[in-house]
């Protein structure tokens, strides 16, 4: 396209310019209430620990925490993914599916190729996500049908493509023993006493979070989420950067199933059935907006990190491990009741700042 | 209003940026746009006017690259091109201002203007920092004192459009189009708004106005484009024309004979309206209807018209005033009040608000009566379908069974169900918004027919109406609505396309008294 014309529109006449400034006080916001709710998961994440030490000390135990940890490496992949497709306004209810499917093509793979390097057990792992977040992606980008019902759909397709594969490849479960040894050591291994798996979540978080917030194509994909018809306006390719989003979301639900299978190393068809509505729940918990449009992947985190702490420290307050849904459906409420909170107090501080900006 | 001396429009000699030629566009059986055409020069403010639905937005749509033409061309630099999508046009250099913002309220206002053109550094990572700096400095050359970092969310009308301009201004954009702009701006905002058209033009950039007001037209614009019915009517200058010419190019049709309302003694005051103000949307609003009355509201869309039946229907609250049915008062923001005291709303959208539209015919037809219908709390079908049966009959439903859903009926037919629904009612008013938007000649005067026999048995008829000819042809009188105020009062012998026009225009306001 040829060159503007108007490199250098005239300056606007004098008595037009700005009145005086509101100055810098509210400086980045949006960014603070962000992290004022991330410190509000945080806070309750450190109180539940407390008291849970208090109770009982051992809580804090080195292995105590690194099966903690490990637990929610698994939860934390999946909701960084899940985070990516809510911020559009969608969401992608068929992960555990794609989980178990990746799951149990890594195993299988492992089993009829034991030497295989192990980067391309994780890579293959992936793949499958990626191909099942693919489907997802390409049938809400251009069938227009809402992703609730679309993955709803694959939700059960994937589950089904996993037994008929179990049962017509006649290896219902893989077993600890079928697995190459240098693969089951990735679910024990330890960097400087930190379980690796969980190293691994925490950089898959780093990396999106940062593409999320550094990128154009990050922040298009809140633009999408905040006011899907206004992104169309303004050019936003919608249905590319949607597509995007679910394949790299099935790509991580991919990865999370390899690290169950590293974990767990006991496989069958049934792995991480109704993991979905709990990835929801730790976005939720951790602020992202159900509706779109915004929310951080660190919060996202440490949801997935408070949903399983308190799965762990129930027990050791001498709670049946019965009352952790209860919990997990309180915390959601109470999640909700924050954000509403928050939000009300930001309406209220923006209103006052109008006030003073209107002549 | 009071402005600097403007610099002396230029006649219209610069270069041709942008063309239409011979545009059509069809949305469905509706032709939007029939040979329409347009021109813009480099450093031109040109204005775009025409009634409501007269094409304009479909042709700001176009430019924008949301719709494709079905025949004619765009013309860029004398080129042929394709306004794929909206990326597309922005790569051209064409910026659109629509009006009603389209911002995204969880962003940024830095974020909101930059989208997908934010500053970058090295490895394609956003520049922060850049960022709100060249969003300062926007804000700075446009005077206003927005925080660059304060989410969209919750910004005022105005700012919202101050948001818009900025994204404009903001990537050097060779064609501004801005669709009335300026509805929701107070007269400091507009000056600020034209001070930047102003300097865009003066800079070599074309300028596409669309406004319903006139002295801003002329104010800013160096020619003038009418438009009437999707096509292209005339293109002057500015300096050649008078309002009064322009009204009637936009207008220009015969008032035909197809909406014959019965002449009707008015009889007794029925529906009264006092002071109705909402804050920010319509004030001091106050009219009486007679029975047997026929009372249309005119205006341009937007003026508030809509807003004011739903107000008066309870639908919506409102902060002062009073509406009394039959000498009595009625509570505010209380439908269910209003239908007990024999007020009917056929409301504006009939596919959304009208009628549900996976429902059959008969359950629609008869919504408003589920309890009156109802036996011991049981909904009887047969009764259901006997008065279905009764009101479609006496209102001519083509259906081709009454337990078809309601969707499978054309536009037409489906307004008569929803009539059904509201005359089973037995009303003492009738409120109509927009009685035949999108409805076939045929049945268009069918449901005029109806609605003047209903004003003749002694209904008080409320029309809404933004087609002039229905308003001229229909009302007993004319009431005009210019942003949110009743301006005129006009009698049927004194109402024409002329008359209406300028006083929903904001011409004819100083000579009438409020």
């Amino acid at each position: 396209m040829s060159a503007p014309l108007t490199k250098t529109p005239a300056p606007l006449p004098e008595e037009l310019a700005a009145p005086e400034r509101t100055g810098r006080r509210g400086a980045a916001l949006v960014q603070r209430l962000v992290v004022a709710r991330e410190l509000g998961i945080l806070a309750a994440l450190v109180l539940l620990v407390v008291v849970t030490v208090i109770a009982n000390p051992r809580f804090l135990s080195g292995q105590n925490v690194r099966d903690l940890l490990l637990s929610a490496a698994i939860l934390t992949v999946l909701a960084a993914g899940q985070t990516m497709v809510i911020i559009t306004r969608n969401v992608d209810l068929s992960v555990g599916s794609v989980l178990g499917l990746s799951a149990y093509a890594t195993g299988t793979l492992l089993v009829v190729a034991p030497d295989l390097p192990l980067v391309v057990a994780v890579l293959a792992g992936m793949a499958v996500g990626a191909a099942c977040g693919l489907i997802n992606g390409a049938i809400v980008a251009t069938a227009g049908v809402p992703s609730l019902v679309v993955t709803l759909g694959t939700l059960y397709a994937f589950r089904g493509l996993d037994s008929l594969w179990a049962s017509s490849a006649d290896r219902l479960q893989i077993n600890a023993a079928d697995l190459p040894s240098g693969f089951k050591s990735l679910g024990t291994a330890r960097l400087l006493g930190v379980p690796v798996l969980f190293l691994v979540a925490v950089v898959v978080v780093v990396v999106v979070g940062y593409y999320l917030r550094t990128f154009r194509s990050g922040r298009e994909l809140y633009g999408i989420g905040s006011a899907p018809e206004a992104a169309r306006l303004s050019g936003i390719p919608v249905g590319k950067r949607v597509l995007t989003a679910f394949v790299v979301n099935g790509a991580l639900a991919g990865l999370a199933g390899v690290l169950y299978a590293a974990r767990f190393q006991t496989l069958d068809t049934t792995a991480g059935t109704g993991q979905e509505l709990f990835v929801v729940a730790a976005c939720v918990v951790g602020g992202v907006a159900i509706f779109g449009g915004s929310g951080s992947v660190y919060g996202a985190a440490l949801g997935a990190l408070l949903l399983t702490t308190i799965g762990t420290a129930l027990p050791q307050l001498g709670l049946d491990p019965f009352w952790r849904d209860a919990a997990v459906g309180a915390l959601i409420l109470a999640a909700i009741a924050l954000d509403r909170a928050l939000q009300l107090r930001l309406a209220a501080r923006l209103r006052g700042r109008n006030a003073r900006s209107d002549r | 209003m009071d402005h600097a001396p403007a610099p002396a429009a230029p006649p219209a000699t610069g270069q041709v940026v942008l063309a239409l030629e011979d545009v059509g566009k069809s949305f469905g059986a509706v032709a939007a746009l029939r040979g329409a055409q347009l021109e813009l020069r480099a450093g031109e403010a040109h204005a775009l006017v025409g009634e409501n639905g007269a094409g304009k937005s479909t042709l700001v749509k176009i430019l924008a690259g949301v719709h494709g033409p079905d025949t004619g061309r765009v013309l860029l630099d004398g080129q042929p091109v394709t306004l794929a999508d909206p990326a597309a046009a922005r790569a051209a250099g064409i910026a659109v201002i629509y009006q009603e913002p389209t911002l995204f309220p969880d962003l940024s206002v830095a974020e909101n203007i930059f989208m997908g053109r934010q500053p970058l550094l090295s490895g394609r990572r956003i520049d922060r920092r850049g960022l709100a700096e060249r969003c300062r400095a926007l804000f700075e050359r446009l005077g206003v004192a927005l925080d660059p970092d304060r989410p969209a969310r919750g910004l005022s009308i105005a700012d919202q459009q101050m948001v818009e301009i900025a994204k404009a201004l903001s990537f050097d954009a060779r064609v501004l189009v801005m669709d009335e702009p300026t509805a929701a701006l107070s007269g400091v905002e507009v000056e600020r708004l034209f001070a930047v058209a102003r300097s865009l033009r003066a800079s070599g950039a074309a300028v596409l106005f669309i406004s319903h007001r006139f002295d801003e037209v002329f104010d800013l614009c160096d020619r003038i484009t009418v438009m009437r019915d999707g096509q292209w009517v005339s293109t002057d200058l500015a300096r050649d024309l008078t309002v009064d010419q322009v009204v009637r190019r936009m207008v220009g049709r015969e008032v035909s004979s197809l909406f014959p309302k019965t002449d009707v003694e008015p009889g007794e005051v029925v529906l009264e309206v006092r002071g109705l103000t909402r804050r920010g949307v319509f004030s001091d609003v106050s009219f009486d209807v007679r029975a047997g009355e026929i009372v249309a509201l005119a205006g341009l869309v937007g003026a508030g018209r809509s807003e004011i039946v739903r107000a008066v229907f309870g639908i919506d609250p409102y902060d002062a005033g009073s509406v009394r049915v039959s000498g009595k008062a009625l509570r505010k923001g209380d439908p269910a009040a209003a239908m007990a005291a024999g007020i009917a709303l056929v409301p504006e959208d009939r596919r959304q608000q009208g009628l549900v539209m996976e429902l059959s015919v008969e359950r629609n037809a008869t919504l408003t009566r589920r309890w009156k219908l109802a036996r011991g709390g049981l909904l009887s079908s047969r009764a259901e379908r006997a008065s279905a049966a009764e009101w479609s009959k006496r209102l001519q439903v083509k259906a081709g069974r009454l337990s078809d859903p309601v969707s499978t009926l054309s536009g037409g037919n489906q307004q008569k169900v929803v009539l059904a629904k509201w005359l089973s009612t037995e009303p003492t008013v009738l409120i109509v918004d927009e009685p035949t938007r999108g409805i076939d000649v045929g049945t268009k005067s069918e449901v005029h027919r109806l609605m003047s026999q209903l004003a003749a048995e002694g209904l008080a008829v409320v029309m809404v109406s933004s087609e002039l000819p229905e308003v001229l042809g229909m009302a007993d009188r004319v009431l005009v609505v210019s942003e949110g105020r009743l301006v005129d009062d006009i009698p049927r012998a004194r109402a024409d396309e002329d008359s209406v026009m300028l006083a929903a225009t904001g011409q004819a306001a100083a000579g009438v008294s409020r």
